[in-house]
């Protein structure tokens, strides 16, 4: 309606009027008034105080992942089995352990009895023999330290096995001696060596005799404890393997010698890896999953969108309900199938797999985004002014439509950031993130969420990044939808009129 | 002055909210995990079960509700062991065995448990239009094989009730633990006529089931609620203490379980590792039990696979210590860790066949380690490919393999990758021997260390490494072909030393289980073979709650 | 409005058809099939398993099966759980997801409405500055560490009170569904309640609202008839996708609390490559999404007059 009048009244105007203005004050007008829409743009971030906020979190996460690892030079992939879920630590020294033999006391049997395992089905069944068993006696700890604890007791007479339960503070009685942590496995072995996630804290071992071997044997009410406090230690293999001992060495030279371990600034998780260090590596690739993907998807997005709009009617039509199929397919087993297809199977980090499977399942809703945007400013006054203006479809493209919608995908950009990097948590939830070792905060939250009640930290450190990450590009997104939006400001201007 | 008019609206309004809440919460939390008087306790399940038709059930939740409410010829008692049960007495012939039936076992309508639903279960299973995963555990019937292959009538099983209180069954070939597998849900009865009654719909519902065990099912909501009570037709319902077991829950997630528990909801759960150090603080009474499984990491030697190269499985081995494994990077408690594929638990002669035949340690160093690995080198030529470990997705596979590939990379400079799958996927990828190391293990299916020793013969369908050494599967057939104990503990012990010096597979633990148990649930059976927790015999003592027993 | 109605319903099956096939052929294509197992059958077991499930046929040939079935309504049979028909797993435990998600809504609506307005309303004083701080944590939380997190405190609520104020988990009772509703609305709710409060700010500048202060009405009626009224329309616009995210968006919260919803049983059947049930439960969302999107397209032209839906052809 408006273009046919403007034509009606071109029509009536004299020829010489309608010369094309000089090209080049119509280029200057356009770039200045660009720019300063860019500038006003700044000038608005930069006064909002939660846009730098948000900008200073973001520049402190990017810049922790790009340098963090540099600065603290610590393998994230570096394990210390000797040091599981600890919380912060300082470095300390630890003893080596040199022999690593197995060790058993068995006595000689007095009486050579078989063993009496009834597992011969009959119908009279010997009625289970319910001899009460004395404590073993002399329970002593032969030695402690965080790499085993060696106990040996004396032989309680009729005994078969005997089961051994550690506490971290004195039994009260027969029903708390705390964690069941063995048996013996040999007829008249009287000892016992536990290795079971030792630390250097005091622990009360109780023994018990029972009359068989089988699953469900029956134990003695009487029971023996023992005190046991280890001391810092670490084994032969394992200072080897972190480096700490030569490999070449003799282990003579080493007997008895101490070590210094490193320390954790943040703790270390379930396989005695540095935290911190996992912290700042799986920034790296949570941060590039979070960016990159979007950005991937976003630009895919905008080239499907503006197509589609630009070009309209049944190819419209078409790349739309393309998209429409693509939104609702299922999400999960679209993701098995595409880390299979993107040869997960030997798989690299995961890495890969999971920005692709995300631009392939989230292009269409930037793209519909554009699209209307697209649709929409086709029929602005402006397009039309300037298409009147004698400017090509390339020229309206790059100077109309861009900076127009560059606005409104910024943004949708800004906030499809925290949608990927949940999209990467939520799949190391249910088992489909990144490759081990490969850390990520995702798969580190998810690891940490199991350990909640005994080593939060574990939980804590990367869901706090998650967070912050998150939370700092959705107020960013918010700052530059007001920065951005110049209705917004003729508002404010009308609102200012008394 | 409209401001507190609406505030005094909004909290008129919330406290209504809360007060009918708390009105609802007072009627809908009766959950309790014991309770004396009513001789009830509350559990959970990690999943509802899959299928409760024992004839073609496979999965291990049918398996534990399946031996609460159905009994088969034997079965196993009050201390885990074998025991009688349709069956009241037994004879077992090399060619065969006879089964005597009880005459007062019952189906829950009160009718007689008789041979006949014996043979028409069994025949059922092997017939080819049934497709039943298990069928194989039938095989020692006589031609229960062909039959399954489609080339004889089901009828000619060698399976026939003489009477209505007697079975008769032919063997195929000797099989010494045949009474043990008559245990097995999958060897359950299962009445015609009702069956014939519901056709396709059998054991869909609580009402389309008829039981003949401890327990029947009285309610079942898919996915939210099952409810068993004592069957009053039960042969042995004397020994029967609790009157209902109540399953309200179906949590799959173990954290989401043991809170249940610490609310005192249910009555007893699995622990992992973590949860340990949180329920010793709280002084819950915790127990400790195996599996039966054998956890290890498996080489895959089929040709091209640098893993087919003995020297740098051998480099492998001398790295990797079954303790540390046990101990810390599982961490579960009474992991017993090992260097042999058959488990502590297994008979031999005497004693426990591990204490008659101990296996021997590998040296383990990392100088023995790197030299197997120049030797591997050597014979291999190129340099080593980065190697493949496929594996489950749950958290302790992922700590297994992050340990392996951390213990490849830093003691020999050997690359490893992970391959985490899904279930099928894996198993696919098992079975087409698309991996080079795989980390799995394998669980008994009857009582006799021949159930660990075949997997490696070379005709093994589950040697999914293919390994293949004539002596073994020369030893693994005259453990077959005799029934002297002695001679096949020997044979046994020869397997379990091939194993450990060709190292087709490194064998880290023994698997165990820790349960948290609230105190006043007492009797309640655990066995390697029968199913675990067996809560038939269990009872509720009275008073003493889970708070008293907290300090 | 029919022709469009109608033009809308027939695109629709179009993309329920393109997703059947699309997740049909991608299942086939992921390696293993419903039938492996840990450990290997034998030959025979395997053929006879493959003759009863129709898998020894061409994957074309059980595509046309499967689309055949699927025009009679029917899905078959699960593979894991052999005697139930997938039609009746989703009509058991689809009301199981629809009534967590609509309670979820629900609590996400009013609670960002309430929230919201008293944000608005005290801007810049604690009650803002309270639920603005609560609003961070709903969006930048992930919804499985809430889930956790709101678990345990519950626990720690149930110990300290010394009774079961809440379930810690389950299904049954209303009870049973508070506190996952409210994490599985809380990031919705959050969104909303941010949305709220910026729409009753920009609202408080409108000229009608100073026509109407002028007249001289009463602020109550000035609040409610006027601000919060018009206040709302942006927040009515971000329902319809709310709602797919809530309903589709559950398996978390189900998995944590024990609800024995369908998406649960949704990411298991896809774990065990359970064909059926996969094929069954991507139709039935695919179409409750598309249904979804056709009725909130068409109550925008019913609540908005501005936007006529047969002239824009339905965005």
């Amino acid at each position: 309606m408006a273009t046919a009048e403007i034509f009606t009244a071109a029509s009536v105007l004299p020829a010489d009027l309608l010369q094309p203005a000089p090209s080049r004050t119509v280029l200057e007008g356009s770039v200045r008034r660009s720019r300063s829409y860019w500038e006003q743009v700044r000038v608005r971030l930069a006064r909002n105080p939660r846009a730098v906020f948000a900008l200073v979190i973001i520049a402190v996460l990017v810049l922790g992942a790009l340098i963090g690892p540099l600065l603290w030079r610590v393998d994230p992939a570096g394990q210390a089995i000797g040091a599981i879920s600890r919380g912060p630590m300082l470095a300390q020294s630890a003893q080596i352990i040199v022999d690593q033999a197995p060790w058993r006391v068995v006595v000689e049997s007095t009486a050579a009895e078989p063993l009496p395992i009834v597992n011969a089905p009959s119908l009279n069944a010997p009625a289970k023999n319910n001899r009460e068993l004395a404590a073993p006696q002399h329970l002593q700890v032969v030695e402690a330290n965080t790499q085993r604890v060696r106990l040996r007791w004396s032989p309680v007479a009729g005994a078969v096995r005997y089961h051994i339960y550690r506490h971290t503070r004195v039994p009260r009685d027969r029903t708390d001696l705390g964690l069941p942590i063995g048996e013996t496995l040999l007829l008249n072995q009287v000892s016992y060596q536990d290795g079971l996630m030792l630390r250097d804290r005091p622990y009360w071992y109780s023994v018990v005799a029972t009359l068989d071997a089988s699953e469900s044997a029956q134990e003695s009410r009487e029971y023996a404890t023992v005190a046991a406090q280890p001391t810092r230690a670490i084994g032969w293999l394992e200072a080897q393997l972190q480096g700490l001992v030569p490999v070449d060495a003799d282990p003579e030279s080493w007997r008895d010698k101490t070590v210094v371990l490193s320390g954790n600034p943040l703790g270390t998780d379930y396989l005695g890896r540095d935290l911190l260090a996992r912290v700042l590596h799986g920034a790296r690739t949570s941060l590039f999953i979070g960016i990159s993907a979007p950005f991937l998807f976003v630009a895919f997005g905008v080239f499907y969108g503006a197509t589609a709009g630009f070009l309209g009617g049944r190819v419209d039509s078409v790349m739309m309900r393309f998209a429409d199929f693509v939104v609702a397919l299922p999400m999960l087993l679209f993701m098995i199938l595409l880390r299979i297809a993107f040869g997960i199977g030997p798989g690299e980090s995961g890495v890969l797999p999971m920005v692709i499977a995300l631009v392939v399942m989230s292009w269409p809703a930037s793209a519909r985004l554009v699209r209307g945007q697209v649709l929409q400013l086709r029929e602005e006054g402006f397009v039309a002014a300037a298409r009147l203006a004698g400017g090509g479809n390339l020229y309206i493209i790059v100077r109309h439509m861009l900076p127009n919608v560059l606005g409104v995908v910024l943004v949708s950009l800004t906030f499809a950031i925290p949608h990927a990097i949940f999209t990467e948590a939520f799949l190391s939830f249910i088992g489909m993130g990144v490759t081990p070792p490969t850390p990520s905060w995702g798969s580190m939250s998810s690891d940490g969420l199991r350990n909640l009640f005994e080593h939060p930290s574990e939980l804590f450190w990367p869901a706090l990044c998650i967070s912050l990450t998150v939370f700092a590009f959705n107020m960013l997104g918010d700052a530059l939808r007001d920065a951005l939006d110049v209705n917004e400001d003729l508002a404010a201007d009308a609102g200012n009129v008394p | 002055m409209w401001r507190n008019l609406e505030s005094a609206r909004y909290f008129v309004a919330t406290i209504t909210v809360v007060i009918s809440l708390a009105a609802w919460v007072e009627r809908t939390c009766a959950e309790t995990a014991v309770d004396f008087d009513r001789q009830r306790i509350t559990i959970t399940l990690a999943n509802e079960p899959p299928n409760l038709n024992s004839m073609e059930t496979m999965d291990q939740t049918s398996g534990f509700v399946l031996a609460h409410v159905m009994e088969g010829l034997l079965q196993y008692d009050a201390r885990g062991e074998l025991a009688a049960g349709v069956a009241e007495r037994w004879e077992l012939r090399a060619d065969g065995a006879t089964f005597w039936l009880r005459r007062n076992a019952r189906w829950s309508d009160g009718k007689p448990v008789t041979a006949h639903d014996f043979v028409f279960a069994w025949r059922r299973i092997v017939t080819p239009a049934t497709a039943s995963h298990y069928a194989g555990i039938l095989f020692p019937i006589k031609n229960a094989q062909r039959i399954s292959r489609g080339e004889l009538p089901p009828t000619a099983m060698g399976v026939h009730a003489t009477d209505d209180f007697r079975l008769d069954v032919e063997f195929e070939r000797p099989c010494p633990y045949f009474l043990g597998l008559t245990a097995y849900f999958i060897y359950d009865p299962v009445r015609e006529d009702f069956f014939n009654s519901r056709g396709p719909r059998y054991a869909a519902e609580a009402g389309d089931m008829i039981y003949n065990g401890a327990f029947t099912i009285s309610r079942w909501v898919h996915g939210a609620r099952m409810t068993l009570q004592k069957n009053p037709h039960y042969w042995n319902r004397a020994q029967v203490h609790l009157q209902q077991i109540d399953i309200p829950y179906f949590a799959i997630d173990p954290v989401s379980a043991y809170n249940l528990f610490k609310n005192e909801n249910i009555a007893l759960t699995i622990l992992e590792t973590e949860g340990l150090d949180d329920a010793l603080a709280r002084g819950y009474p915790m127990t400790r039990h195996r599996t039966g499984a054998m956890f290890y990491f498996e080489f895959n030697q089929r040709a091209g696979r640098a893993t087919a190269n003995r020297a740098l499985r051998k480099a492998i081995q001398a790295l990797l210590d079954p303790e540390s494994m046990a101990s810390r990077v599982v961490g579960v408690p009474g992991l017993l860790a090992t260097e042999s594929m058959f488990p502590h638990y297994l008979r031999g002669v005497q004693r426990t066949f591990r204490e008659e035949y101990p296996p021997p340690v590998p040296v383990r160093s990392v100088p023995a380690a790197r030299a197997w690995l120049a030797q591997a080198q050597i014979e291999m030529g190129a340099p080593l490919p980065t190697l493949i470990l496929l594996t489950r997705e749950d958290p302790r596979a992922a700590r297994e393999a992050e340990y392996l590939q951390q213990l490849l990379q830093k003691g020999l400079g050997l690359q490893l990758r992970i391959e985490r799958q899904n279930t099928k996927q894996r198993y696919a990828k098992m079975a087409r021997g698309e991996f080079d190391i795989v980390l799995t293990g394998w669980g008994p299916d009857y009582d006799d260390p021949m159930t660990f020793g075949d997997v490696f013969a070379s005709w093994n369908e589950n040697n999914r490494g293919q390994y293949r050494n004539p002596a073994y599967d020369r030893w693994v057939e005259i453990a077959n072909a005799t029934a002297d104990q002695a001679q096949r503990m020997h044979a046994f012990a020869q397997m379990q030393q091939l194993l450990i010096d060709d190292a087709p597979i490194l064998p880290t633990y023994e698997n165990s289980k820790v349960y948290v148990q609230h105190p006043r649930l007492q009797g309640v059976a655990h066995s390697v073979f029968g199913v675990d927790p067996d809560l038939r015999y269990a009872r509720v003592l009275p008073e003493r709650s889970l708070q008293n027993a907290t300090r | 409005m029919i022709r469009y109605l109608l033009r809308r319903f027939v695109s629709s099956l179009v993309t329920i058809w393109f997703i059947a096939t699309a997740t049909f052929f991608a299942m086939h294509l992921v390696p293993g099939d419903p039938l492996s197992n840990e450990k290997a059958v034998a030959p025979e077991i395997r053929r006879n398993l493959e003759l009863r499930y129709g898998l020894d046929k061409p994957v074309l040939q059980q595509y046309g099966i499967f689309i055949g079935n699927m025009l009679r309504g029917d899905f078959g049979i699960s593979y894991t759980q052999q005697n139930r028909r997938v039609n009746d797993i989703i009509r058991e435990h689809f009301p199981v997801s629809a009534s967590l998600g609509v309670l979820a809504l629900v609590i996400a609506t009013f609670g960002s409405i309430l929230f919201g307005a008293v944000s608005a309303r005290y801007r810049d004083r604690w009650p803002d500055i309270s639920i603005m701080l609560a609003v961070i944590i709903g969006i930048s939380v992930p919804g499985f560490v809430i889930a956790a997190l709101a678990q345990w405190a519950i626990l720690a609520l149930n110990l300290q009170l010394g009774f079961t104020l809440l379930p810690v988990a389950g299904w049954g009772s209303f009870a049973h569904m508070l506190v996952p509703a409210l994490v599985l609305g809380l990031g919705t709710m959050a969104y909303m309640t941010r949305l709220m409060r910026s729409s009753m700010l920009d609202v408080a500048h409108a000229d009608y609202l100073r026509t109407a202060r002028a007249k001289g009405l009463k602020p109550a009626r000035i609040f409610f008839r006027h601000h919060l009224r018009n206040a709302l329309l942006p927040v009515v616009t971000v329902l319809g996708p709310a709602v797919a995210a809530i309903t589709t968006g559950g398996f978390v919260v189900e998995l944590i609390f024990a609800i024995p919803g369908l998406g649960r049983y949704f990411v298991q059947a896809v774990q065990q490559l359970d064909y059926t049930v996969i094929m069954g439960t991507t139709v039935f969302y695919g179409a409750f999404l598309v249904l979804m999107v056709l009725v909130v397209d068409v109550l925008y032209g019913v609540l908005d007059p501005r936007v006529s839906v047969a002239r824009t052809g339905g965005r």
